[in-house]
This record gives C-alpha cells, sequence and structure tokens, in this order.
C-alpha cells in the first residue's frame, strides 16, 4: 500500500505524537494514563481553538497574528462587564463572540477590499485589541461570578476514572465542527481553492472576497471563543494574557502539516499539532528540572524540521507555482 | 511646490513636524537642551539616545524589506545579544577590563551574524518564505535568551559597558554615533556601490535578476545578516544603557515597531525599493509618538492603539485600490452627473 504524498506530513505529526507520549511514558512513572492525555486538552483548549480558526486562515493563504490580543481583549470585556457592571454571563458571552467576529470582519474586509497584505492588517489589529485592553484596565480583573467558577471547576467524568473540563468539550466539538467545514461544506472548498489559486478561484467564479472576509471573521470569533473558555481557565481579564500566542498558534498549524502557502492542510493535522506542543510542555514539568524556556526552543526546531519537511515534499507544486 | 510634495520624505517630515510642534505647545521647553557635566540634556536627545537600538533594526530591517522579505527574529536577537554580552561581563572577576568588554562586543556582534546568516540561509538557500523562516528564530531565539540568562535579569557593574548606551561623547550620547556608523556605512553601500540597486533588482524579481548576473542568493544571504548585526548592536545598546539583561522582555516588539518604521519611511512592503533615511525619520516618528505619550500623562499602553490606526492609515495610503476609491469619491463630489450635463448646455 502506498501511501498518497499529500498524507505525509500529517502522518509524520500523528506519528511524532504517539512517539513522544510513548517516549514519556517510558521515561516517567505516572506519565501513562488516560489523565494525562485528558489534561492535554483541558490545559490547550483555548490554543485548540484558536488554532481551528487560524488553519482556516492559513488554508487561506492569509495570515492572523491578532488572535493572542483578541484573546486578551475577550478576557478583559468579559471580567469588566461581569465584574464591574454586573451584567450576566449569558449576554456577555454572546456578545464578547459577536465582538470577535465583528473584528475579524473588518480585518478581512481591509485586507480584501483594499488589498493590504493579511500580514500588515493584522498587526494593525493586534495592537488595537491589545491597546483597547488597556483603555478599559491596566490592572488585572479576578473574576468571582458564580457561573464562570462553576464551569471553571465542573469535572466531566469519564470512564476509567479521569475527566474532562467543559473548556476541553467546547474545543473538542470545535475541532469537529470545523473539520465538517472544511472537507463537507462548500465554504471549505472555496477557502482549500483560494489558498491554492486565488487568481484560479476568481476565474472559477468563486465568491474570493467573501470567502476571504469569511476566513478572517471565523478567526475572530474562535479566537474570541478561545478567549471566553481563557476567562474559565484563568478567572481574570488582563491586557498581558496570551502575549505570543499567535506564533504558538502558527507553529501548531504547521506543525500540524498545513503548508503556510496555503491550500494543503488538515484541520486534523492541527489538532496534534496542539498536542504535540501540549506533550512537550507536559515533558518538560515532568522532568522538573528543565525550564520553560526549552519548550520554545524545542518548538522552534520542531517548527524548523516541519518547513524543510514540506519544502522538501512540495517542491514539485512550488517550482510549478513560481 | 508640487515636487516637494511628492519628495519621498514629505509626509514622513511633516508628521514628525506636527509631532514636535504639538510637543512644543503642550512643554514649552521641550525644545530646551541643557549642559550638566559637560553632557547635553533634553528631550530632543532623549529621543535620539533612546531611539537609537530601533533606528539600528529599522536600518537593517530596511534592506531585508528591499529584498521583498521580513525578518520577525530582531526582537529575539536583541535580546540574545545583550543576554550573551552581559552573561559573559558578569562571569568575569574584573568587570572593567577593557579586553573583556571587547570580547564581549565582538562575541555578541559575532553570534548576531551567525543567527541572520542563519534566517539567510533559510530564505536564499532552502527557499523558504521570510516570514516563515525567521519565525523559527522568533519563537526559539526568545527560548534561547531565557535559556542565556536562566530566566533571570542578568546586572552588570562595568562602567565601560555602560558607556556605549548611556555614556557621550563630545556631549552627545555616544549610542548616537553607533547609529550614525551603521547608517553612514549602509547608505555608502547601497547608494555608492551598485549593492543598492542589486538589492533593489532582486526585491523586483529575483528570477530576473539572477538571469541578468546578479548573484540573487548572496544579495539576499547578506541582507539578513546585515539585518542580524544591526539587531545584535541594537541588542548591545539596550542593554548596556540598563547595565543589565533581560532575556524575557528585551526587543519584545521589536520586529512590530522596526517593520512599522520602514513602513512609514515610505519603504514599500512588495519590495524593489527602499529609503534608508526614511526609515531613520520613521523610526523617529515612533520614538517621539511614544515619549509624547509619556509626556501628556496618558497610560503608555494606549500607545498600542495610536501605533495600529498610524499602521493602518500608513497602509491605506500606500494601497492603490484605496487611493483609487478615495479618488473617484472626491471627483464625484465634486462634478455630479447633473451639474456636468448642466454645464454643457449652458
Amino acid at each position: 500500500m502506498s501511501l498518497n504524498r499529500k498524507f505525509i506530513p500529517i502522518v509524520v505529526t500523528i506519528v511524532l505524537f504517539l512517539v513522544m507520549f510513548a517516549a514519556g511514558s517510558f521515561r516517567y512513572t505516572g506519565f501513562f494514563s488516560l489523565q494525562v492525555l485528558m489534561n492535554l486538552l483541558i490545559d490547550n483548549a483555548f490554543l485548540l481553538i484558536t488554532a481551528v480558526g487560524m488553519s482556516f486562515v492559513i488554508l487561506s493563504g492569509g495570515i492572523d497574528l491578532s488572535v493572542g490580543s483578541i484573546i486578551a481583549l475577550s478576557t478583559m470585556v468579559s471580567a469588566s462587564l461581569v465584574q464591574q457592571q454586573g451584567w450576566p454571563p449569558a449576554v456577555v458571552i454572546p456578545l464578547v463572540l459577536l465582538m470577535g467576529a465583528l473584528f475579524g470582519s473588518i480585518m478581512g474586509a481591509i485586507i480584501h477590499y483594499f488589498t493590504i497584505q493579511p500580514f500588515i492588517v493584522t498587526l494593525a489589529g493586534m495592537f488595537l485589541a491589545r491597546g483597547l485592553c488597556y483603555v478599559i484596565s491596566i490592572d488585572t480583573i479576578t473574576i468571582d461570578n458564580s457561573f464562570y467558577t462553576a464551569i471553571a471547576q465542573t469535572r466531566i467524568p469519564l470512564p476509567g476514572g479521569s475527566f474532562l473540563s467543559i473548556s476541553a468539550i467546547i474545543a473538542l466539538v470545535a475541532v469537529a465542527v470545523a473539520i465538517f467545514t472544511a472537507h463537507y461544506t462548500r465554504f471549505g472548498r472555496n477557502v482549500y481553492a483560494l489558498g491554492g489559486n486565488e487568481q484560479s478561484a476568481l476565474l472559477m467564479g468563486l465568491p474570493v472576497g467573501r470567502t476571504k472576509v469569511l476566513v478572517y471573521t471565523l478567526s475572530g470569533l474562535c479566537s474570541a471563543l478561545a478567549g471566553v473558555v481563557f476567562t474559565f481557565y484563568m478567572l481574570s481579564g488582563y491586557g498581558l494574557h496570551a502575549v505570543g500566542f499567535e506564533l504558538d498558534t502558527i507553529a501548531a498549524v504547521v506543525i500540524g502539516g498545513t503548508l503556510l502557502t496555503g491550500g494543503v492542510g488538515y484541520v486534523l493535522g492541527t489538532f496534534f499539532g496542539v498536542l504535540i506542543q501540549g506533550v512537550i510542555q507536559t515533558i518538560i514539568s515532568f522532568e522538573g528540572t528543565l525550564s520553560s524556556w526549552w519548550t520554545k526552543i524545542v518548538i522552534g526546531l520542531l517548527l524548523f524540521i516541519f518547513i524543510l519537511l514540506q519544502r522538501v515534499l512540495s517542491s514539485r507544486r512550488l517550482t510549478l507555482k513560481e | 511646490m508640487s515636487q516637494l510634495v511628492k519628495h519621498h520624505l514629505f509626509w514622513p517630515l511633516c508628521v514628525l513636524a506636527v509631532l514636535l510642534l504639538f510637543n512644543l505647545c503642550y512643554s514649552p521647553d521641550f525644545f530646551s537642551i541643557t549642559i550638566h557635566d559637560g553632557h547635553l540634556y533634553g528631550s530632543l536627545i532623549d529621543i535620539l539616545n533612546f531611539g537609537a537600538p530601533l533606528i539600528l533594526v529599522a536600518i537593517g530591517m530596511t534592506l531585508v524589506v528591499a529584498t521583498k522579505g521580513i525578518d520577525l527574529s530582531v526582537g529575539s536577537i536583541v535580546a540574545i545579544s545583550g543576554a550573551v554580552a552581559c552573561l559573559s561581563i558578569s562571569k568575569a572577576s574584573d568587570q572593567n577590563a577593557l579586553g573583556l568588554i571587547l570580547t564581549s562586543v565582538l562575541l555578541a556582534a559575532g553570534l548576531s551574524l551567525v543567527l541572520g546568516a542563519w534566517n539567510g540561509l533559510l530564505v536564499s538557500g532552502a527557499g523558504i518564505q521570510p516570514i516563515i523562516a525567521t519565525l523559527i528564530l522568533m519563537v526559539a531565539g526568545r527560548g534561547i535568551a531565557q535559556l542565556v540568562t536562566g530566566g533571570q535579569i542578568i546586572t552588570v557593574t562595568s562602567t565601560k559597558y555602560a558607556y556605549i548606551g548611556s555614556g557621550s561623547l563630545a556631549a552627545l550620547p555616544f549610542s548616537i554615533f553607533v547609529v550614525a556608523l551603521v547608517l553612514v556605512i549602509a547608505v555608502l553601500l547601497t547608494r555608492k556601490t551598485a549593492l543598492g540597486l542589486f538589492i533593489e533588482a532582486v526585491g523586483c524579481n529575483p528570477a530576473a535578476s539572477s538571469m541578468s548576473g546578479i548573484r540573487a542568493r548572496w544579495v539576499i544571504l547578506w541582507v539578513y545578516v546585515f539585518c542580524g548585526l544591526c539587531a545584535g548592536i541594537a541588542g548591545l545598546l539596550l542593554s548596556s544603557n540598563v547595565s543589565s539583561a533581560d532575556g524575557n522582555n528585551a526587543g519584545l516588539w521589536y520586529e512590530l515597531d522596526a517593520i512599522l518604521a520602514v513602513v512609514i519611511g515610505g519603504t514599500s512592503l512588495n519590495g524593489g525599493r527602499f529609503y534608508l533615511t526614511g526609515t531613520v525619520i520613521g523610526a523617529l516618528i515612533i520614538q517621539t509618538l511614544t515619549t509624547t505619550i509619556y509626556m501628556i500623562g496618558v497610560p503608555p499602553e494606549i500607545t498600542l492603539v495610536v501605533k495600529a490606526f498610524v499602521v493602518l492609515a500608513v497602509c491605506l495610503i500606500q494601497s492603490d485600490t484605496f487611493r483609487a476609491a478615495i479618488a473617484a469619491r472626491w471627483k464625484s463630489r465634486h462634478y455630479p452627473a447633473e451639474k456636468e450635463v448642466t454645464r454643457h448646455v449652458s
């Protein structure tokens, strides 16, 4: 049985995850348990949700640098409305999601209608969202609302004595919806077509503009949802939450095997890309002596390996493109 | 007059002038410069001194952007360079030994050359998109800087090292001379030799420039090496100014500020054209803006909101589609169709 070339990156990602998890299990006692696996989901729920949105952006050939800031802004808006204004969470959460989607769609519209590089527009968005956090407040706002604490503490029991959090369930649902959207809907196919070749997509009569704006709207929505989940996780709003998070997200997508030039990749790969980052952190915390900066170095190294791998695998495609 | 308006430095200089004028109105002694112990003191000197690292990074970034590239790793290189220099000085028994300072500075500069070469090799050798290639070092570099400093802030007590960032020469901050030297070298190399033309050719079309005999890969490699070196020197200035190295925060957001300075200076992100003086003015605008926001007592974090609008405005003005849309709106406002008809009839 020969493996289709296009599946190689995602298979490498999954095998790498399994190898790392196995290596951790052999080296540390107590590593090999269902709960450690579940903790990967619990601790990285917000990264997973953001990375899902980012996958669509990168598949469409763009990039979104504003995700970390939108997460911070979401925590900040949630915290200030719930805690300082006393609004009910049932109003605040939809409002925050709407805000994220709107933020994304405005950036998407600027990118498309004024043909400015996504890199620069989302960079401006990043400054703006981060700055707005400080306009709300410079200090941390702690949340002690009963709804938020209840969600943060709920443990959903699983067979085998382990448990998941509500955030992890939200993340899993987001991944499932994203996989369906990417592969079984017209919008998903449009995104792949747009990332493959924008000119061709336009000539084929695909709604390029609408797709592009929607992709950034989706990314903004995902970031805001991740922000809501992050609020459950941290139980506070703070302008310095999730600094540098956009890079973790992009790294997760790339390690997941998505081609940064667009058009090639899978949301499932992103899922494993996030898990790999989680495993690295878990191994480092089990090791105890190593410090957190090793995470960054290892992720940088993995990023390098995957980019080279993609470069080798897609060399034929790229020469055609040039 | 119209030629003056069209000059690429016209708008950046206007913005800078408006900012300076605003400061003058807000605090009348903004332009006053006092001499104290043979050093010049004043807001303007501060802007130059604190802006020096950004100007340096932005000069390197200009050349990278001119080749249609981008270097996201400069902030990390700033952090690594400062960390390495401070570490090697802090380990010594006599921190003021001249040889030690020179070795440390050369070590840091050498390392930043290597890091720049790494970026350059990925872009020109492996043919990876610049934004992605430099992303690797941006992620890993911050980790390396934290590794070097052990996650702590390394402080040094060397007065000789502190001289680089906060000493003064001929009454002016020494850092200004460092920046001037790098700027003059860059300008001479790119405007008095064919190198600048090569860089612009590569930025326009690497394939075509290769065919016309330019060694495009070498040009790209050296541009990243130069950018790395600039960032490394900026890291030295920054860490010596505060006599400490902070692996976590040194150079944070520098890549973005530097790109912003380059864009404000009139260099297009599409490559093929670059203005070093424009970049210097762009960096000065950013530094003045930051200083202004501090001075009028607004929380400094709001600089980010202001910067966001500046980036957006500059990019919109650079966008042909946007200009065309505005021009169309402008024309239709002055000559609505009905009026046009009546004019012809009468």
